[in-house]
């Protein structure tokens, strides 16, 4: 199974809850694997002790031009839907920052005058932790595509990891990298706040995971600020609030200090109980 | 030489666009003929890349000078970069014709 752990408003505690959660359920048995998908900003790695087990570089596919056959007919500007290709006067331009990696270029240009090439995006680490496997995807500076990095990174662990219970950190937001780290999941834990902000993104992400048709339960993170507008959100669309984690400052001193907070904060164990019944519960 | 303006509108009364990449429209300016030719410059539907293709068509249209509010980012920098088209930044909040005289005046900045 694979749940993963989405947000649309970013700060509101997804690697918190995961790197916790991944380690909780390690800790009473359980086969469990984490990747951390925000790979533009992977962070969970700096709550747990790891050992790297080995990286791999990640790539795209994306055209070279070879000037010697081309007849500058523009064809391969028209056909990307993506403007990754450009002709100025007598060249051709690839911005591989903007290419999908789709081929139409490279597979319609009359002289295969464009064929495609690896590119390195990033790199994907798997480490061990004491008791959890842990895979990282991490992307290259520069790059601006994080999808198929994301892409990858799931493909690693689903070869390597098919029995484990497995949980993504996904990326915040609701754009493209969220849709690739939650499209295969069995179910999607929304973590929010009861802010304005947080009550505004939770619905886009609740939007956006009913056009995925996932299965989807809420966790309201700092429980006790802002209102009440997530949970009477909640009760009106039948979506169910696994969990309440209390605002406290202790739990923002443990994090600050890069520990799990569950071995120190009795209250957050509780939601993590909470969570790990719900789970248990799954279909 | 041929002058090219970002621009809002079609004629030398019309107000700058700032933006290059998805300036609404590409006014031409062909100073030896003294005409004004205007081209409208649709990338609403365009969610990335919008500024290689209006370079793109910036280089067709034969222009050697682009008169621009706030310059190119920087893929279309570098493109620029490759023609021997000249950018001059600076150009906002104003009409074409105030644009121009600032240029003939030397009064704009080159990226």
């Amino acid at each position: 199974m694979t749940i993963t752990i989405a947000s649309g408003k970013g700060g509101t505690g997804k690697t918190t809850l995961s790197s916790n959660l991944a380690s909780y359920l390690a800790s009473q048995g359980k086969n469990i694997v984490l990747a951390d998908l925000d790979v533009e900003e992977p962070n969970s790695s700096l709550f747990l002790k790891l050992d790297k087990v080995e990286t791999k570089i990640a790539n795209k596919m994306v055209p070279h031009w070879e000037k010697e056959n081309c007849t500058l007919c523009g064809k391969c500007v028209d056909v990307c839907a993506f403007n990754a290709i450009a002709k100025i006067f007598d060249e051709i331009l690839v911005y591989p920052q903007l290419c999908h990696s789709c081929y139409a270029c490279s597979e319609l240009c009359p002289t295969d005058s464009l064929p495609m090439r690896p590119e390195r995006i990033g790199e994907i680490t798997h480490y061990k932790t004491k008791n959890f496997d842990f895979v990282e995807g991490r992307i290259d500076l520069g790059q601006e595509m994080s999808v198929p990095l994301i892409a990858q990174t799931i493909d690693y662990v689903n070869e390597n990891f098919s029995d484990s219970l497995k949980l993504f950190d996904a990326p915040p937001g609701t754009s493209c990298p969220v849709i690739e780290a939650t499209k295969e999941s069995d179910f999607v834990i929304l973590i929010t706040e009861s802010t304005p902000f947080g009550y505004n993104d939770l619905v886009l992400a609740v939007e956006t995971m009913r056009v995925l048709n996932k299965k989807i339960g809420v966790v309201i993170n700092r429980y006790g600020i802002g209102d009440n507008q997530v949970e009477e959100y909640c009760k009106k669309e039948n979506i169910p609030i696994i969990a309440k984690i209390q605002n406290d400052k202790e739990i923002a001193k443990t994090y600050a200090k890069g520990e799990l907070l569950y071995e120190k904060i009795p209250h957050f164990k509780n939601s993590l109980d909470d969570i790990v019944k719900f789970i248990g519960e799954i279909k | 030489m041929k002058i090219l303006f970002t621009a809002h509108g079609t004629d030398w009364n019309a107000q700058m666009d700032e933006r290059l990449g998805r300036a609404e429209y590409l006014v031409v300016y062909d100073e030896e003929s003294d005409k004004l030719e205007a081209f409208a410059n649709d990338t609403s539907s365009m969610e990335h890349g919008a500024g290689l293709q209006t370079a793109q068509k910036i280089a067709e249209l034969g222009a050697n000078v682009i008169i621009t509010g706030n310059g190119a980012g920087g893929k279309v920098a570098d493109l620029i970069k490759k023609t021997n088209i000249k950018t001059y930044i600076g150009a906002k909040n104003m009409t074409l014709k105030e644009a121009y005289e600032k240029y003939t005046n030397g009064e704009l900045t080159l990226q």
